[in-house]
Parts: structure tokens; C-alpha cells; sequence
């Protein structure tokens, strides 16, 4: 007997997340299954929808002949990429039109930020505007986005007020003296210095984020001072640190961390921070671990039981169960050895690109693993990338490709099943690394993938 | 009066604690060969500088055990005249042609070589982060560290096996955490068992206690002899105080109470199965707690299965192995799952799946079982085991039956803690799905954090506060929640939740069982 519901979907990120809830909203019961914990325990926690619009033409022909046979030659030239945007929605005419968002339309971009808009809740800021935020990012880049966590407002770079960024010895993966020097260097309208304190010197020289945040949490004593006293105490000497270009010294207004301040209690210790250094207080997003992307998760997962669907996470889907007449009536989902068979009158996958295991690949092709749905791409291998690490790769715009109605086609554009529709990373088409468009491609698939699949299982 | 059955499978328990744990007859390992528990089968790695004699590695590979081994390192790239061996371990042909091969047929791996889970990891640190150990523990490294990267250390020989790999409470959430599918919690059993085996001091007390901890069942078994004497002794105070300053048990837990009559017992008194069908079979394995201390848990299991039709076998059967696993005892956990596999292997032969109500105990067959041992029929468990709940959700209608029945008269209300061993098995939310639509019934998840006792980690002295701080989130979330009572599948995560809150703990299938009438 199958585990049955109108909707199932396939995956645990932000796509598939947007997926279920849109089609719960629709009236459906959904059920989402999910391989691992999700990934956006690996996300930056910021969302992103269009930050640049990249060439998709060489500056000038790319050279003859396998790639790797150039490693000694010029590299590829590309023009650079048109940005940042300051409005996501004013450059997605100029996309590709195999591109998602041009398929789903900017509407569903837009209904997809309302949603996330929603079930974020008072978390996240940037819903006021279609315009992006430019959020200073862990390596001293700045990052063109739609949302970010309230956590990180007051480090935005369109603000003016001098900022201190702090940095740990041990946290070895973030410099704040070589952050402050790229912001500065990349013509900030502010002035900005770094500073290396002593704080995470009292835990072990490999400490994870969620024990300095757990710590900070919990206000745990570090040698005898609870610790958010003991962090502002090693701060408070560096608030003079700034010099402006007469040389003056201003205290600083803003004091940027690493992302770990706090896990549950946020907001309490970024408050108590401000208070006790007389200045605001922000997060820096950082790479993974995130413990940004890990509160996301939370929410995004408590938001997914507050709408009434049903989900688990632990084992995978692996492929069709049973299929007639261009139809999917069950999945297989492996219980740890032994397959059982989960029904539904429509699918929805959304289990990422490359990176996320969406795709699988090996030297013979890419693939779709689950539904094995048509994945366009070069027969050739060394077609599937070019030489220039950050020029118009192949590979990044792999996926399946879905029409309209966000249904997979087959290589000959005919839709493969009637009832499987995909969202986010699995599906092709967008560069989302080079655009600054992965958080906006899984919304708008998402939140459009949801609302099909609600119809499909409604009819 | 013997409490014990014929078919308990309990002879030659009785020196279990205090047996010797010399070698087992398979030599001095090579260093970094994961080979506890795989007695077996040749270890598929043999690391660069090996303890392979000379004259093996230049052998004729045609045959014996040396050839085995070295093809298995080296692979597909032996040319045929048997090239001069590199300092490296590779072959150093000068015929090598580079057209010939796949530099993936390099490393051609094996059932129970670790290799590939270590190259998958790309060090994202997504198992740190899910760590309970390492967001409390400032001397534990963590997960990545325990597993791949260790993994990679001991190549040498000259490596020994951190201690730190002690603190580990194989919770198991890293597993679930990795999105490369390292297979962690295998790297941490084989590094546990190894540091137990050849570097933990043997007559050291924290081994004699370790030993005790995952030997539970032996204990449990002598205890149930004389159940409410040992309830009371165990928890009578000078007694405590004793243990914890002798054998570093933690005086603020008090030990469970064991049943008057065990599960096995009431079985036996009741005259077995009440239903037969040869179409619907499954063999219960209760494992030790529901047999010594909770049998209204076993009980309600064989009522419900019984409901739905279902003839119900219980198997002779001992520990499942957790607990030993825990403790890197890994050759106490084979012995038992011998006699464990040997008599499942019947009851599947006799057409039955086998169900656990212990998500631990079920993980164990389904995971830690093919992982760490070689035994016949080993995979065939694996595959035909379940958990009590997930089997009817897959094979009864289980919603429509308890929409039938009606609900409960009396609304009860319970705070539900997922397991970590159960959400490794994608169980982490059946109950609260189960019953979220049952009248009278108002189930509210406590959230995703780990209880923090993790079997026998927060019965350790060392360990008690880590353990305690760890579960401090699920505390509160259980004040918060409406229920009074708890519930959860895990008899430890229960012993936990009961301590850090007062509340009476449930298990699931006795919901089941007074929702169903059953």
C-alpha cells in the first residue's frame, strides 16, 4: 500500500519548500521528502533574485580545440558581466530565453518573494522595495539581493556610517582587516577599518560556529564574564579604529561580526551588543556552515508544519515506481534497503543542480536521477565547460528543461510526464553563480512548480 | 526460580563482563585497514609500507591473500610483467600507457574500503554544525574531524586513534547532516572500536564501565531476576554515591525501574500468538528495554500487530548492539548480533519482516549491521526490518482504522521528541503525522534538537552535564508544549526527557493501542 497524497514533493531546500507551501495554499495535501537535511544549512541565508546579467558571447571567438589543450595560452576572453542590478525585474528581458525566468515570467519571481515574504516573517527586510540591497558579503565582496536577514541590516554598503568589522584569530576563513581593505577598495561610500580581537581565543582553535553561538546564546561565563559582556569588552578598545581621509578619528556607528551571534536568541544578543557598544550591530554573512541559512532552515520548516504539510527527511526518492500513460502514480523511496512506494496525483522535484545531487554526473553524461528526465547537454564532454573559470560555462545552465507549465520536456521539447513538474536548481538555463539568481530561480519555479502541481492533483 | 527461557539465547552470558578481550586470531591489524567486526573478509586497504612482507608484495598475485589485498590497492594499473613497486604503493611502469586507463581505475575501492566515503567529503562542515557534542563540548573536535580526516591520519602507522573519539555519542545526526553521503557513523564505529581495542587501558574503570553500560542487557537480565530488590538497590543512595565515585555513574540519574515481569515472561504466560497467518508474519524484536523495563511497550506492539491481522513471532534475541557500538565494543556487539541474525534469518525464511519498536535498536539491523559486521544473511535483516509504526504506515491503512475507531473520549495531550536514530531513518515525524488527525489527541513535536543522553553517553560522570546541556533545549520546549506527557521511541531518549521534566513518557504504539482499541 502506497503512502499517499495529492502532492508529493522531492527535495528540502528553498525550492521545494515554496513548492509545498504554494500548493498547500492551492487546497492540496502535500508531502515532502527529502534526502538529508536540507541545504540551506549551507546557504548564505541572503536572497538573492538578479544581480547581474553576464555575457553569454566570448569578447572575442573562443579558441579551437579541447579546452585543457590551451592551459598555457591566453584564456578565453568574456566581456565583463552588465551590474550589479539595481532591479532585478528591469533585466530579465535581457536573459537567455531558455532562461527559468523567463519561462515562469517575473510575476511568479514576484509572487515567489511575497510568499518567502510571508513565511519569513519579521526574520528577513528588503520586501519594501523591488530594488536590490547591496549586502557586504564574509570575503569583502558586496552582494546585489533581493531579502536579507535582519540580522545583516545594518551592514548594508548603501549606508554611509563609518563601520568596524571584527574579526577572530581562530576563524581563520575570515580576515576583518583584509574585508575592511576590499570594501574600501571597492569604493564604499563609507570609511571602514578592521580589527582582531580576543574573545574566541577562550574556545578550542577549531570551534564551531553553533558552539561560539551557543555560548553567546546561553550568555555562558568565558574565564569568569558572561559572554556577550566578554565579546563587547574585546571590542569596545577597536570603536575608535576608523580614520577618515582628514585622518580624523570617528566612532564608529555600526560594528560588523562574523555570522554567529546567536542561534535562538538573535536578536537578544545582537541587542545587548548594541547596547553595551553604544553602536549597531550586524551580522556578515559567511559560507558554510551558515548558521544564517541554519536559522532559515528553522523557520522555513516550522512555516512548512504551520501550513499542514507533511514532511520527512532521511531517506531518498530513487526513482519511478509505477508509471501509465505518461503519468507518475508512485515513486520508490528507499527505506534503508527495502523500497516502498509513495503515491500522488502530481510530483513536484526540486532537488538542486550539480552541487545539491539533483544531477548526478560521471565522465559518460549528466543525468536526472530520480524521474531520469532529459538533461540538454553537449555529447562531447569538453564542450561542457570553457577555459576561463569565470566566463559562460556550459555546465552551470545543465538541468531539465521545463515548458510552460514547468513540466520537464523530452530532447525533442514534448513534455515527459503529465504530472511531474520541477523548481529550482534541477531545473537548466540560468547561471544563478555568475547572475546572483539561485534564491530568486527556486522561488519563481517554486512557487509556479506548487501551483501547477495543486491544479494537476485538483482536476 | 530462573527468569531466563530456554529460547532467551542468554547461555554463556554470564561472563561477559569480565571476559578477556584478547585477539581474534587474525593478527596484528595494518594500521588504518578498518577491520573490527570484519573478521571475515580481507581488508580491502593495505596502506603504503604495509606490514606485507617483501617477498608477498613481489609474489606471484595469481592466488593467496597478499595478491588479494595488493590488487585491491593497486588495482587496475598492474602491468602484466608485475612493474617495479613505487615508493608510493603505485606501479611504476615505464610501459604505463596513459591511454589505456582511466586514472579513476586507480583507486577501484571495494565493499569495505572507506576510501571513496572519504574523498566525498568536501569538507562543507555540514556535520559539524549538526554535532550536539561539539555545540556544547569545547574538547571535541567534531565529526569531520572523527571521520574523514582521522580517517586519513591513521593511514600512517605511526598514528594513534584520538581519545576524543570517546566524547563522540553516535547520535548519528552527522549522517544525515552530510549532503555527500559520507558514511560518518561507520568511520566513527571503526574508529571507536580500534581505540577501544588496542589503546584504551582494559583494566582502567572507565573501561570496566563502558563495558557494564553497553552490556546492559546482562546486567538488565540478572537485575529482572530479582526485579524489585535491584530497583531499589540500584537507586538506594550510599549506593550512588558509591558508583559515582567508583565507577564514575552520575548520582543524579536514577536507574529504571525494572518490570515484575518481563515481556518474554508475559509472552510465555499468554501462550504466544493469538493470531496465526502464514500471509501476515512478522517477528518482533523487542530488544532489552522493552523486555526488562518497559513490557507495556511489547505489549501494546503484539495488540496492535495482532489488530491488523498480523501473528506476531518473538525470536530469541539479544542486545541489538547500540549501546556497544557506543562504547566501541565491537566484539561484544558481534557475538550478540550472531545470535540476533541467525534466528531473524529464520523467522524471514518463515515468511515474516522483522519490526523493532526501538528506532535504535531497528537502526542497528538496518545500518550499523551491514556496515561494521560480515555474517550470513546479515543484508537479508537489513532489508526486512522496520519499525513498529513505519511498517503499518506502509502496509495497513493505518489512517482510515484509527478514523474508524473514533479517537480518544478523553482529550490527552503529548510533548513528542523525534529520536536521532529515528530521523535517520526518515521516522523523525510518523507520530505526529500519525495522529495529528485522531480526536482526543494533540500531538506537539518539541522540536529537532537531541535529547543529549544518546544512550550510555549521559550515563558517563564526565559526560552528565554535557549531556544535560545538550537536552536543555528539548526541556524547554517540552514546558512549553501543551502536553504533560511525553512521548518517544527511543527508551533512553525517554529515561532523558522523564529526568530533565518529571513527565510520564509514552511510546507511540500504546497511543496506538488505546486509539485502536486495540
Amino acid at each position: 500500500m502506497a503512502i499517499n497524497s495529492d502532492v508529493l514533493v522531492v527535495g528540502g531546500g528553498l525550492a521545494a519548500i515554496t513548492a509545498a507551501v504554494s500548493a498547500a495554499r492551492e487546497g492540496a495535501d502535500v508531502r515532502l521528502v527529502s534526502h538529508k537535511a536540507s541545504t540551506l544549512r549551507q546557504a548564505s541565508g541572503l536572497i538573492d533574485a538578479l544581480g547581474y546579467v553576464p555575457a553569454t558571447e566570448p569578447a572575442k571567438p573562443l579558441r579551437d580545440g579541447p579546452p585543457t589543450a590551451g592551459r598555457e595560452l591566453d584564456p578565453d576572453e568574456w566581456p565583463d558581466p552588465e551590474g550589479p542590478l539595481a532591479d532585478p525585474f528591469e533585466g530579465i528581458d535581457r536573459l537567455p530565453e531558455s532562461h527559468p525566468y523567463r519561462i515562469v515570467g517575473s510575476d511568479a519571481l514576484r509572487d515567489g518573494l511575497d510568499l518567502f515574504d510571508d513565511l519569513a516573517g519579521g526574520a528577513y527586510r528588503g520586501g519594501h522595495t523591488d530594488r536590490n540591497a547591496l549586502v557586504p558579503t564574509f570575503g569583502g565582496a558586496v552582494k546585489p539581493t533581493a531579502r536579507y536577514p535582519a540580522a545583516a541590516e545594518a551592514g548594508l554598503a548603501s549606508d554611509d556610517r563609518p563601520m568596524l568589522v571584527v574579526g577572530f584569530r581562530s576563524l581563520t576563513e575570515y580576515d576583518a582587516r583584509a574585508f575592511a581593505g576590499r570594501l574600501e577598495a571597492a569604493g564604499v561610500p563609507f570609511d571602514a577599518a578592521g580589527a582582531e580581537v580576543e574573545f574566541a581565543e577562550a574556545f578550542r582553535a577549531d570551534a564551531k560556529i553553533t558552539r561560539l553561538a551557543k555560548a553567546l546564546d546561553h550568555d555562558e561565563d568565558i574565564d569568569g564574564v558572561p559572554a556577550r559582556e566578554a565579546l563587547a569588552k574585546a571590542v569596545s578598545p577597536h570603536l575608535h579604529d576608523v580614520v577618515d581621509e582628514e585622518g580624523g578619528v570617528d566612532r564608529v556607528e555600526r560594528v560588523g561580526f562574523p555570522a554567529f551571534l546567536g542561534d535562538d536568541r538573535g536578536e537578544a544578543v545582537r541587542d545587548e551588543l548594541a547596547d553595551r557598544l553604544g553602536a549597531d550591530v550586524f551580522e556578515i554573512p559567511m559560507g558554510p556552515p551558515s548558521l544564517p541559512g541554519l536559522r532559515l532552515e528553522d523557520r522555513l520548516f516550522d512555516a512548512l508544519d504551520a501550513e499542514g504539510v507533511r514532511f520527512e527527511t532521511g531517506n531518498p526518492v530513487v526513482g519511478v515506481g509505477s508509471a501509465t500513460d505518461g503519468r507518475v502514480e508512485t515513486v520508490a523511496v528507499d527505506r534503508k534497503g527495502r523500497t516502498a512506494p509513495y503515491g500522488a496525483d502530481a510530483f513536484v522535484l526540486a532537488t538542486g543542480g550539480l552541487v545539491g545531487k539533483g544531477l548526478d554526473s560521471d565522465r559518460e553524461g549528466v543525468r536526472e536521477p530520480v524521474f531520469d528526465l532529459h538533461v540538454d547537454q553537449p555529447e562531447d564532454r569538453y564542450e561542457w565547460f570553457v577555459d576561463d573559470a569565470f566566463g559562460d560555462q556550459p555546465y552551470a545552465r545543465f538541468g531539465v528543461r521545463p515548458d510552460e507549465r514547468c513540466r520537464p520536456t523530452d530532447a525533442d521539447g514534448a513534455v515527459q510526464y503529465e504530472n511531474v513538474f520541477a523548481a529550482g536548481g534541477v531545473v537548466g538555463g540560468a547561471d544563478a553563480a555568475r547572475e546572483k539568481s539561485a534564491s530568486g530561480v527556486s522561488l519563481a519555479t517554486g512557487i509556479a512548480a506548487g501551483r501547477q502541481a495543486a491544479t494537476e492533483a485538483n482536476q | 526460580m530462573t527468569r531466563h527461557t530456554e529460547d532467551d539465547g542468554d547461555a554463556g552470558d554470564s561472563n561477559e563482563t569480565t571476559e578477556s578481550s584478547g585477539g581474534c586470531g587474525c593478527g596484528e591489524p595494518a594500521p588504518g585497514v578498518p577491520e573490527a567486526g570484519r573478521d571475515e573478509q580481507p581488508s580491502t586497504f593495505v596502506p603504503d609500507g604495509g606490514e606485507i612482507p617483501e617477498e608477498e608484495m613481489t609474489a606471484d598475485s595469481e592466488d593467496g591473500r597478499a595478491g588479494e589485498d595488493r590488487a585491491a590497492t593497486d588495482g587496475g594499473v598492474e602491468s602484466a610483467s608485475g612493474g617495479a613497486e613505487s615508493a608510493t604503493g603505485g606501479t611504476d611502469s615505464a610501459e604505463l600507457d596513459p591511454d589505456a586507463y582511466d586514472p579513476v581505475d586507480v583507486f577501484p575501492g571495494g565493499d569495505l574500503d572507506l576510501r571513496e566515503g572519504a574523498d566525498s567529503c568536501y569538507k562543507c562542515t555540514s556535520c559539524d554544525t549538526s554535532c550536539p557534542v561539539a555545540e556544547v563540548d569545547d574538547e571535541f573536535p567534531g565529526p569531520k574531524f572523527q571521520g574523514p580526516e582521522q580517517w586519513r591520519l591513521k593511514r600512517k602507522e605511526d598514528h594513534d586513534i584520538d581519545e576524543s573519539i570517546t566524547s563522540c555519542s553516535n547520535c548519528m545526526r552527522c549522517d544525515d547532516a552530510c549532503p555527500s553521503s559520507v558514511p560518518l557513523s561507520q568511520m566513527h564505529n571503526e574508529a571507536r572500536g580500534q581505540y577501544v581495542e588496542r589503546q584504551m587501558e582494559k583494566l582502567s574503570v572507565e573501561y570496566i564501565r563502558n563495558r557494564i553500560l553497553a552490556n546492559y542487557r546482562t546486567s538488565a537480565s540478572l537485575a529482572s531476576m530479582f526485579p524489585r530488590t535491584a530497583s531499589f538497590a540500584m537507586n538506594f543512595g550510599p549506593a550512588r554515591w558509591a558508583m559515582e565515585k567508583v565507577m564514575g555513574i552520575p548520582k543524579e540519574r536514577d536507574f529504571p525501574e525494572f518490570a515484575t515481569e518481563t515481556f518474554r515472561e508475559w509472552w510465555k504466560a499468554r501462550g504466544g500468538a493469538k493470531v496465526e497467518n502464514p500471509d501476515k508474519r512478522v517477528a518482533y524484536f523487542h530488544g532489552c528495554y522493552s523486555n526488562y523495563n518497559t513490557p507495556e511497550v511489547g505489549k501494546a506492539m503484539v495488540r496492535v500487530y495482532e489488530h491488523f491481522g498480523y501473528e506476531v513471532m518473538v525470536p530469541p534475541q539479544k542486545c541489538s548492539g547500540t549501546p556497544m557500538f557506543a562504547n566501541g565494543m565491537l566484539k561484544d556487539a558481534r557475538r550478540h548480533a550472531e545470535t540476533n541474525i541467525e534466528n531473524l534469518v529464520e523467522a524471514i525464511g518463515e515468511g515474516a519482516d522483522v519490526i523493532a519498536s526501538c528506532t535504535s535498536c531497528s537502526m542497528s539491523l538496518r545500518q550499523e549491521y551491514p556496515e561494521l559486521f560480515d555474517l550470513h544473511g546479515i543484508e537479508d535483516v537489513a532489508e526486512h526490518t522496520f519499525e513498529a509504526l513505519e511498517y503499518l504506515r506502509i502496509h495497513e491503512d493505518l489512517e482510515g482504522e484509527l478514523e474508524a475507531a473514533g479517537g480518544l473520549d478523553d482529550e490527552r495531550a503529548f510533548a513528542y521528541h523525534a529520536p536521532c536514530h529515528a530521523r535517520n531513518q526518515g521516522l523523525s515525524r510518523q507520530a505526529v503525522e500519525t495522529f495529528r488527525d485522531v480526536d482526543g489527541v494533540k500531538m506537539e513535536d518539541v522540536g529537532d534538537s537531541c535529547s543529549g543522553i544518546s544512550g550510555t553517553y549521559g550515563w558517563k560522570e564526565e559526560k552528565y552535564e554535557k549531556s544535560m546541556e545538550i537536552g536543555e533545549e528539548m526541556f524547554e520546549h517540552m514546558e512549553d508544549a501543551e502536553g504533560e506527557v511525553g512521548m518517544t521511541e527511543c527508551p533512553t531518549c525517554a529515561m532523558q526527557m522523564e529526568h530533565g521534566t518529571g513527565y510520564e513518557i509514552e511510546h507511540p504504539l500504546q497511543l496506538l493501542e488505546d486509539t485502536l482499541g486495540a
